[in-house]
């Protein structure tokens, strides 16, 4: 990740139409959104959206203070990378005949990933991992031809015991 | 229900009373049987709602059944925009939330230049929009608009409705919304089935609002902060913006000035917030601002902005803006602290809560008015040199600031002025003296031509007994005056000056200062070809037309409007095209090159400044 960039996890009520405020408040104020993934939390009237965000702090501070603002928003954390375990999913089909297929299942074995599709000329690949391993796994694959990808938003949580879905709004949401 | 007087209002108009207003329960009504219009009305009753605006249609029609029978007035305008401003003038006037209501698609869209205006200005107002039926949402069906989509970005929230069940809940809460914390608009969308719906109303609601929860009271630590600040300046500057009027806060605000003697400007939104009669009132800073109040902003060491965003209308070009300031900055929205300015010290809380506990701290420093003398010294000379102003035009013409003056001076400070945007707006901030909280009303924000005939509108129906003059341009007029008709059939008796000048005559002043006098389509025709003639129009829209053309008649004409209290009254008072507002700060330029008039710098690096 770049200096500038950060992880903005955000509680929200689970409603329709929150991440169009959400996302719309951005572009509006002229951030730009890097990464954006959403989803139900334990509390299923809770939606946490992960949003990575590129700006400097001052500003960084704006567009957050503009989120408080949104009624739906319940609460907003920065996720320091050093203190979260930050991951994002892909899917890859590359290009694996025969005589590059034992090469492309090694890479695979490296990284940890998993083939989830086999044909005749192609593999399928998930993997997991933080933004920069995935960027290794991609520019390994790519001689090999990359055929079709996709990839999720980044999701974090941070390390340790403590919870940030706890807390007098969150109990009343 | 007694009509509120100016004292009054100054004590209803914080967001804390109006919440108090809206969330006390007049009844509470058990268990009954309706549809979902039969609940919005009796919500509506049961939040205090005396009257609303609004445009009746086909997917709204469900609403004016039961509308019909209840004791909320509605009053028909002619188009919505004017619904919208009147629920924004009305709210101004008032404290009040104001409400306006239309149907779904063209007139919910209409309402949105209203919607953006009362957003900028943080108006506390509630729109009512029918919607389509739930079944045909999202299929392009006849008169579908996404008008809670549309209004995203200019609505303090909105909610589509969803539920006949939810609508009590819902528009408690959208009061509750538009009237505390920072206000704002609020839409309410609701699809016409979900009014026809049968369900059971009851009263009250619980309002659901996990993630929303102001700040209304300041840190003790900061005040102290700001105390130690104020202590040690030498060149204060106390910025007073709307949220000072919105807060109720204009006693403290006082009190607060006349402690510490520090000098006050007050911004385009927040005129009437201290008296311009005050000797320690500087005026307006800003584009159109005085030479002292500028000035003082400039050289100052310490702001302390209550309830301002240093807007750049404001500030000028902003990195050249206060150069030598420390900003204390108290606003209720922490989102505007350093938002355009680092603030060396924030205060989020309501102004009146920040201004109560400043006036106890600074108190025990017993500061006074001697400690400023070497600033109230350059002050006073600038304010002797450059007072404001005009020349009287050479060709023969009426001057419109002298009409504007001699209203002002006529009416007294105890009348409602609204403007629409433009010269006239600025002439009217400059040469109306303002006394007294929520006298003034005008665009500031938006910037919304148009906005003073239906705001004026609003601003009377919710204060009757006090005189409503619009100060208009003819440009802005010709925007919105199809509610004057609405006016004259409810019995609304407005005032509307029409500052006649055949022109758009901010753009013409700016095609003479930066278009070489290239005036591209400024000239509107009222002039050379009485195209429209404002007195026909006038007539034929219900209300008394009056002329006014030249200097000798018009303390006369004001004085026969003046007594006209049963019908709206239009003035045309024919003014000359080339008179210019001065002071002025070109766009985008500091607040240093400020023209005090055309070829005019004030000299402001003399040694015996």
């Amino acid at each position: 990740m770049s200096a500038n960039q950060h992880t903005l996890s955000v509680l929200v009520e689970n409603k329709p139409g929150v991440l169009a405020r959400v996302s719309g408040l951005f572009s509006r104020r002229s951030f730009n959104i890097d990464s954006l993934a959403v989803g139900e939390t334990e509390n299923p009237d809770v939606s946490r959206i992960t949003i990575v965000v590129n700006a400097d702090s001052s500003p960084l501070e704006q567009v957050t203070k503009q989120l408080n603002k949104l009624v739906n928003v319940l609460k907003i954390v920065e996720l320091d990378p050093a203190q979260s375990v930050q991951r994002e999913l892909l899917l890859v089909k590359v290009r694996a005949d025969r005589a590059q297929r034992s090469q492309v299942l090694e890479t695979v074995e490296l990284f940890r990933a998993r083939v989830i599709d086999v044909a005749p000329d192609t593999l399928t690949i998930e993997a997991t991992g933080n933004p920069d391993k995935l960027d290794a796994l991609l520019r390994d694959l790519e001689p090999y031809g990359i055929k079709e990808m996709v990839q999720s938003g980044l999701v974090a949580i941070g390390r340790g015991s403590r919870s940030i879905t706890t807390g007098p709004a969150l109990r009343a949401a | 229900m007694t009509r509120p007087t100016p004292e009054t209002l100054a004590h209803r108009v914080t967001p804390a009373t109006v919440a108090a207003a809206v969330n006390h329960a007049p009844a509470v009504v058990a268990p009954v049987a309706t549809t979902g219009a039969g609940a919005l009305v009796r919500s509506l009753e049961a939040l205090g709602v005396e009257v609303l605006f609004g445009i009746p249609g086909g997917t709204i029609l469900p609403a004016y059944d039961p509308l019909f029978d209840s004791k909320v007035r509605h009053i028909l305008v002619r188009h919505e925009q004017g619904a919208g401003h009147a629920a924004t003038g009305y709210a101004q006037a008032t404290g009040k939330v104001g409400v306006c209501m239309a149907t779904s698609g063209p007139g919910a869209t209409n309402l949105v230049t209203a919607i953006a205006d009362a957003y900028m200005d943080s108006v506390p107002i509630v729109a009512i929009t029918g919607q389509v039926s739930r079944a045909s949402i999202g299929t392009d069906a006849f008169q579908e608009a996404d008008i809670q989509g549309i209004t995203l970005p200019i609505t303090k929230h909105n909610f589509l409705v969803q539920t006949p069940e939810e609508l009590p809940r819902i528009l408690a809460e959208a009061f509750h919304l538009a009237a505390t914390g920072r206000p704002g608009p609020v839409l309410v969308d609701i699809p016409k089935d979900v009014q026809q719906s049968p369900t059971t109303f009851q009263w009250p609601p619980t309002l659901d609002l996990p993630g929303y929860r102001p700040t209304l009271h300041p840190h003790g630590k900061q005040i102290r902060e700001a105390a130690r600040l104020i202590a040690a300046a030498k060149r204060p500057v106390l910025y007073v913006g709307g949220g000072v009027l919105k807060a109720g806060a204009t006693d403290g605000l006082r009190k607060l000035a006349e402690t510490t003697g520090i000098p006050v400007v007050t911004t385009l939104m927040a005129l009437g917030a201290f008296p311009d009669s005050h000797p320690q009132h500087l005026g307006m800073p800003g584009m159109h601002g005085t030479v002292p109040a500028v000035y003082a902003l400039q050289k100052a060491d310490l702001l302390i902005t209550l309830g301002a965003r240093f807007d750049d209308r404001v500030t000028g070009k902003l990195d050249s803006f206060a150069p030598d300031a420390k900003v204390v900055h108290a606003d209720i929205d922490p989102a505007e602290i350093g938002k355009n300015r680092h603030a060396d010290v924030p205060i989020v809380g309501d102004a009146r809560h920040v201004i109560d506990e400043l006036i106890a701290a600074v108190s025990a420093d017993a500061t006074g008015t001697e400690r400023y003398e070497p600033w109230w010294n350059t002050l006073n000379e600038l304010n002797r040199r450059y007072p404001l102003g005009y020349e009287e035009p050479t060709d023969g013409t009426l001057a419109p600031q002298y009409v504007i003056e001699r209203i002002g001076q006529l009416v007294g400070p105890d009348a409602i002025y609204c403007a629409g945007v433009g010269q006239h707006q600025m002439w009217a901030s400059q040469f109306i003296k303002f006394e007294k909280p929520a006298t003034w009303l005008n665009s500031g924000g938006a910037g919304t031509m148009g906005y003073a005939v239906p705001a004026a509108m609003g601003a009377k129906v919710g204060r009757p007994d006090t005189q409503v003059w619009a100060i208009d341009g003819d440009g802005c007029f010709q925007m919105t005056n199809q509610e004057l008709a609405t006016c004259a059939l409810e019995g609304i008796p407005v005032k509307i000056a029409v500052i006649n000048n055949g022109n758009l005559g901010m753009v013409r002043q700016w095609q003479t200062l930066f278009y070489e006098g290239r005036y591209s389509n400024t000239e509107l025709g009222t002039h050379k070809h009485r195209i429209p003639d404002f007195v026909k129009l006038a007539e034929a829209l219900g209300c008394v037309g009056l002329r006014c053309e030249s200097k000798a008649d018009v303390d006369k004409i004001i004085k026969q409007a003046m007594e006209i209290n049963d019908a709206p009254v239009v003035i045309d008072f024919t003014v000359g095209k080339d008179a210019m507002v001065w002071p002025m700060v070109a766009a985008g330029t500091s607040n240093d090159e400020i023209m005090f008039a055309r070829d005019v710098r004030p000299a402001f690096d003399e040694d015996d400044l």
